[in-house]
């Protein structure tokens, strides 16, 4: 039986903004099985990262909030735990990669400082046991000369062995669960395959389970097993990763995977776009947030949001009309 | 491509090398060699894809064209007048021939100007017209890039990236150019907009054949917008072919792994495909490799690719690329 290792439900996060209450994620569920790669897409400002970092309680309060929900981590409410338990969690059992390597590491402290820094933490090693740990981790993220290197700066590295260190940091402390918040969007295409490559090879020898969110539909396609589509602080879209591709239900994921040129493509056509913008929540939305874009648009749709609900097995979409059959819900 | 080939932009044997200063009488102890040596030409009304990574040159590429830089060494004819050799009056005079298109919408408007004047300012410049003929114009140009028009008494701040996109290409048609370079102009925005932003060039380029330098690294996108494709790295141009050509057989081991390195939203095909993982990092181009520039991460490099350069040479009919291997 595969074990279920994070289940969150009913997740809801507010921002307090000068301009109003931002409602940034409005009653997420989702759960997270062992070994599984559950890819995360959507646009900037869908909830995506913030959905992940209220799971870790790392939004700052305030001016975020989270209003809602639990999120539990092997039978415990990450939502509920003390400071000092979270902590134990964070960058030990449960570890996070950033989007930009070049600003999340420390510029004035050496690379071997930073390694060793969760190692003494949490796995409560000596100075040289850390050391040495450091060097193995370099190695398994493919850098060369490990020992000499620990004593460089981050300026010293490229982006792409940057990340490779970043990857090192949260893989030190054997997590089970990796958090990747658009680890390689910085970075160019050739390491970008360096690091999904790398990615995989850890998760096949280490078992950990991910958490890869991304707007690339691109990489996700390649490295998850389950994809869940956010849009406007919902899931509006969730399924295996082929099935996903194969038959997408949901007119916003329809319009993203259209909006994509095809790499096959031989004679020039036009690209699908989806009209307007992403909205700004400033109120909870009573309608389905993605109305005033969608095409397939109902009466219904600007009365009442529809709830993720099963279509296939293991696929759920979150619209009230049916894009395969045309009819309405 | 149009079947009369005019050319409209010839770049030949083009160098930029940005000078290193140390020491306190801040002597010169070297060279970055961001653009060196490379040719090409652009015909009228198409539109040639510049590709590469992060630090290859396409951007210098770009704006040394324009004579934002001035090149160390080479020639850039716009029609038949050598761009390099104009005086600096006669160069602003033909500026209104060539504009550019920026990536970074947030960081390309002035925060402090009003749309009006943003878009207003290449005509102020030189002189098109009374403000009330500017004011119309500005409106008619916020049409064209499908903005409302009363959006010109407001301020950058108050729009998103994609309609501050839009504010820029406005800005670059005010003078009814012919070429136009557009440096990664969607890269900052998100999928679903940069449909739109595309689309939007390409239904401008039919309606007024404007003739495109589009520089990105992004290469599906790169695919689908330009007529011919140039690949860049370190410095030079190391393949440039017809677009269905370049990536239906990529000849030069940079390309191939470049082409194989995009992630195709597609599960089932990414797990069939031979993908070529490149091993290490671009050199820094303050001391590129000698002979080719590419064999410190070729998989098919050996001595002759250190000790001498490839020729640029047409491989096949309209197909070029320099490389020992092919």
């Amino acid at each position: 039986m595969v074990e279920q290792l994070l289940n969150v439900q009913n997740l809801e996060t507010h921002f307090k903004t000068p301009e109003g209450i931002v409602h940034a994620v409005n009653g997420v569920s989702f759960t997270l099985t062992e070994g599984e790669t559950l890819g995360v897409v959507g646009e900037s400002g869908c909830g995506k990262s913030v959905t992940m970092l209220s799971c870790l309680r790392l939004i700052a309060c305030p001016p975020g909030k989270i209003v809602a929900g639990e999120a539990i981590f092997r039978g415990k409410d990450l939502l509920k735990m003390s400071p000092e338990e979270i902590r134990r969690v964070r960058g030990g059992q449960i570890s996070m990669v950033f989007q930009d390597p070049m600003t999340s590491l420390n510029p004035v402290m050496t690379i071997g400082k930073q390694l060793a820094e969760p190692l003494m933490l949490h796995l409560n090693m000596t100075s040289e046991q850390a050391r040495k740990r450091s060097i193995e981790l370099l190695g398994l993220v493919g850098i060369p000369n490990a020992a000499d290197r620990l004593k460089d700066y981050p300026h010293q590295y490229s982006g792409g062995m940057r990340q490779r260190v970043m990857i090192a940091m949260a893989l030190s402390c054997n997590p089970q669960i990796l958090i990747a918040d658009e680890p390689t969007t910085a970075l160019d295409v050739t390491i970008q395959a360096q690091i999904v490559d790398l990615v995989k090879r850890l998760r096949d020898e280490l078992g950990m389970a991910i958490i890869w969110i991304t707007h690339d539909l691109g990489v996700v396609a390649t490295i998850a097993h389950r994809v869940m589509v956010m849009y406007g602080g919902y899931i509006i879209e969730e399924a295996e990763v082929k099935e996903l591709y194969a038959n997408p239900r949901h007119p916003y994921t329809l319009g993203l995977l259209g909006s994509l040129p095809q790499i096959h493509e031989q004679k020039h056509t036009k690209l699908f776009s989806i009209e307007g913008m992403p909205p700004v929540l400033y109120q909870k939305p009573h309608a389905c947030p993605f109305a005033p874009r969608c095409t397939w648009v109902t009466e219904k749709c600007w009365q009442e949001n529809p709830l993720l609900e099963p279509v296939a097995p293991g696929h759920r979409v979150a619209c009230w009309v049916d894009t395969k059959s045309g009819s309405k819900r | 491509m149009t079947s009369e080939k005019n050319v409209l932009i010839k770049v030949e044997d083009l160098v930029m090398h940005f000078p290193i200063y140390r020491g306190v009488i801040r002597r010169k102890v070297g060279a970055v060699h961001a653009v060196d040596g490379i040719s090409f030409e652009v015909y009228q009304g198409e539109t040639l894809g510049l590709v590469g990574e992060s630090g290859c040159g396409k951007s210098t590429t770009g704006r040394t064209i324009l004579q934002l830089y001035k090149p160390t060494a080479g020639n850039v004819y716009f029609k038949d007048k050598n761009l390099v050799k104009l005086k600096p009056e006669a160069m602003r005079l033909m500026r209104r021939e060539m504009q550019m298109i920026f990536q970074d919408p947030y960081a390309s408007l002035n925060p402090r100007m009003t749309v009006r004047d943003i878009i207003g300012e290449p005509l102020m410049a030189f002189g098109e017209g009374t403000s009330k003929e500017i004011d119309d114009r500005v409106a008619s140009l916020l049409d064209l890039v499908k903005l409302n028009k009363d959006f010109a008494s407001r301020y950058p701040h108050e729009f998103s990236g994609g309609q501050r996109q839009r504010i820029g290409v406005a800005r670059a048609l005010a003078l009814n150019p012919s070429f136009i370079i557009c440096d990664e102009p969607i890269s900052a925005l998100d999928v679903s907009i940069q449909a739109q932003v595309v689309n939007l060039l390409e239904e401008l380029q039919e309606e007024f054949n404007l003739t495109y330098l589009f520089i990105a690294h992004d290469l599906s996108m790169v695919r689908h917008i330009s007529n011919r494709v140039a690949v860049m790295y370190l410095g030079i141009i190391v393949e440039l072919a017809d677009r269905n050509e370049l990536y239906n057989n990529p000849l030069h081991p940079y390309t191939q792994a470049l082409l194989s390195a995009i992630p195709v939203a597609d599960p089932v095909y990414s797990e069939t495909r031979r993908r070529i993982i490149l091993e290490g990092d671009v050199p820094s181009p303050a001391n590129p490799p000698s002979g080719c520039r590419f064999r410190t991460r070729c998989p098919l490099a050996d001595t002759i690719c250190k000790e001498q350069k490839p020729e640029w040479r047409e491989v096949r009919p309209n197909h070029f690329a320099a490389c020992h291997k092919i």
